[in-house]
């Protein structure tokens, strides 16, 4: 049986801001459909990374493919494979839950479903509030609605840079239903948290970044252990 | 229809949407141009034969004044929670957020200019005694004129510390020939149009527009790339 093919391939990747670093040599190959912890400190270089694998960052060095597509050759085929969910929610505070919904919809020519979109409100538990403008929202609904999006995208490649970040516990289950059903549907899923043993039991793989270089690859049941001895070092 | 024409109306649709609900952007750039245009007024001879011989300058001059509020305004909602990057993320084509963009920002300036034309004819005393249609043209397509690299500036320095201070530095000097014809032009409109000089003036006008709108399409993906 011949390998799945590579959705994310990472060559010698770097990234820097004017003099100082943020991400150097990363060599990454994760094929379709597997499941990738990244972990590091604070200023590691994980949101770099992740930006850079959803194409919105250039390298500085390298060399990045999605799904086999060079994203500096024809980004829009890339992104068509790809979805992060960042650190900011990336909404517009005027307009609805609805209707920032509809903004993401209509860009990427989904017919006009009110059901759809319904749905996804009520999957995300914003089925009330769907109406309301996002200004009113707290943080925690924002980012649930940033799930709505990323689930109206429906990405084979999905990133998620803090997914607990600003949730509440039911929140936390809320994120571990999904990331468990990204898995069980085969998308490629990069996930950077700082809750290890949260997210290790959910995922294939693990990663740790420090300094923006790589120190450790391995099976992510073991990253916590590894994250825990490279920091008391 | 077209991917590129289908995000493109999704663009618009959106920041018109944005322009209805952001009132305080309106009233804060309808205003600025009110007095903008009072000042004038103030600062001009107190005599009316030269308050209506400068009449297109000072329209032309509040119309360009206010379109650096309005345009640096039109992407602060992308800036507020990284919005713009959330498009970026999306397989869109950079022309159709360009075009999107620019034409949202046009159509905010016709209304201003819609606006801000029956109040210089009131207060600066002047009749259009040459053809209304030309001076529909000018307005139209001088709007236009600066709505294009306005908004292709506008992206470019949104992220930049003083963009208050290089939005202007960069657009005033781009926008020059434009504002020369039109403020010509619309003179000749108010005083009337002995030697048939409205054509041509407008003429000069399309040109740049069409330079303009289609540059400024094509360098906008590598502006908005980091």
């Amino acid at each position: 049986m011949s390998p799945p093919p590579l959705a994310l391939e990472a060559e010698h990747l770097s990234r820097g801001y004017g003099s100082r670093w943020a991400l150097t040599g990363l060599n990454l190959q994760l094929a379709a459909g597997r499941s990738l912890l990244l972990a590091g400190p604070n200023g590691a270089g994980k949101t770099t990374m992740l930006r850079l694998l959803a194409t919105t960052l250039q390298p500085s060095e390298g060399r990045l493919r999605v799904m086999g597509v060079d994203p500096l050759a024809d980004p829009m085929a890339a992104r068509r494979h790809i979805a992060l969910l960042s650190h900011r929610t990336q909404l517009y505070s005027e307009l609805t839950g609805t209707e920032n919904l509809l903004v993401t919809s209509n860009l990427l020519g989904l017919p006009r479903d009110t059901e759809r979109i319904a749905n996804l409100l009520q999957r995300v538990g914003l089925q009330d509030r769907g109406n309301d403008r996002v200004r009113s929202y707290s943080a925690g609904m924002r980012k649930r609605l940033a799930f709505a999006r990323l689930l109206l995208q429906d990405p084979s490649i999905v990133l998620l840079d803090e997914p607990y970040g600003q949730l509440d516990p039911a929140g936390f289950q809320f994120v571990d239903g999904l990331v468990e059903q990204f898995v069980s549907e085969g998308r490629t899923l990069v996930l950077s948290t700082h809750l290890l043993q949260r997210a290790a039991p959910l995922l294939r793989s693990g990663l740790i970044l420090h300094a923006g270089r790589m120190t450790w690859v391995g099976a992510a049941a073991d990253l916590p252990a590894a994250f825990a001895e490279a920091s008391s070092t | 229809m077209s991917s590129v024409l289908r995000q493109c109306r999704a663009v618009l649709a959106k920041d018109m949407l944005l322009d209805l609900r952001g009132r305080s952007r309106v009233s804060a750039v309808l205003f600025f141009a009110v007095m903008t245009m009072l000042l004038f007024s103030f600062a001009a001879e107190p005599n009316p034969e030269s308050l209506r011989l400068h009449a297109a300058g000072y329209l032309w001059l509040a119309l360009l004044l206010s379109s650096i509020l309005a345009l640096g305004e039109s992407f602060r909602s992308e800036l507020e929670d990284e919005a713009l990057e959330g498009l970026r993320l999306l397989p869109v084509d950079p022309r159709a957020l360009f075009y999107g963009k620019a034409l949202s920002n046009t159509i905010f300036l016709w209304a201003l200019a819609a606006l801000l034309l029956p109040l210089a004819l009131g207060l600066y005393a002047v009749e259009v005694q040459g053809s209304f249609a030309q001076l529909a043209g000018f307005l139209v397509l001088g709007c236009a004129g600066l709505a294009a690299p306005g908004s292709l500036y506008a992206a470019m320095t949104c992220r930049a510390r003083g963009q208050d201070v290089l939005l202007p530095l960069l657009l005033f000097p781009l926008v020059v020939p434009v504002l020369i014809a039109c403020v010509k032009g619309t003179g000749l409109c108010f005083s009337g149009d002995a030697m048939n000089q409205g054509g041509s003036l407008l003429g000069v006008v399309a040109a740049f527009d069409l330079v303009y709108w289609s540059v400024c399409g094509l360098l906008f993906g590598k502006v908005i790339e980091e």
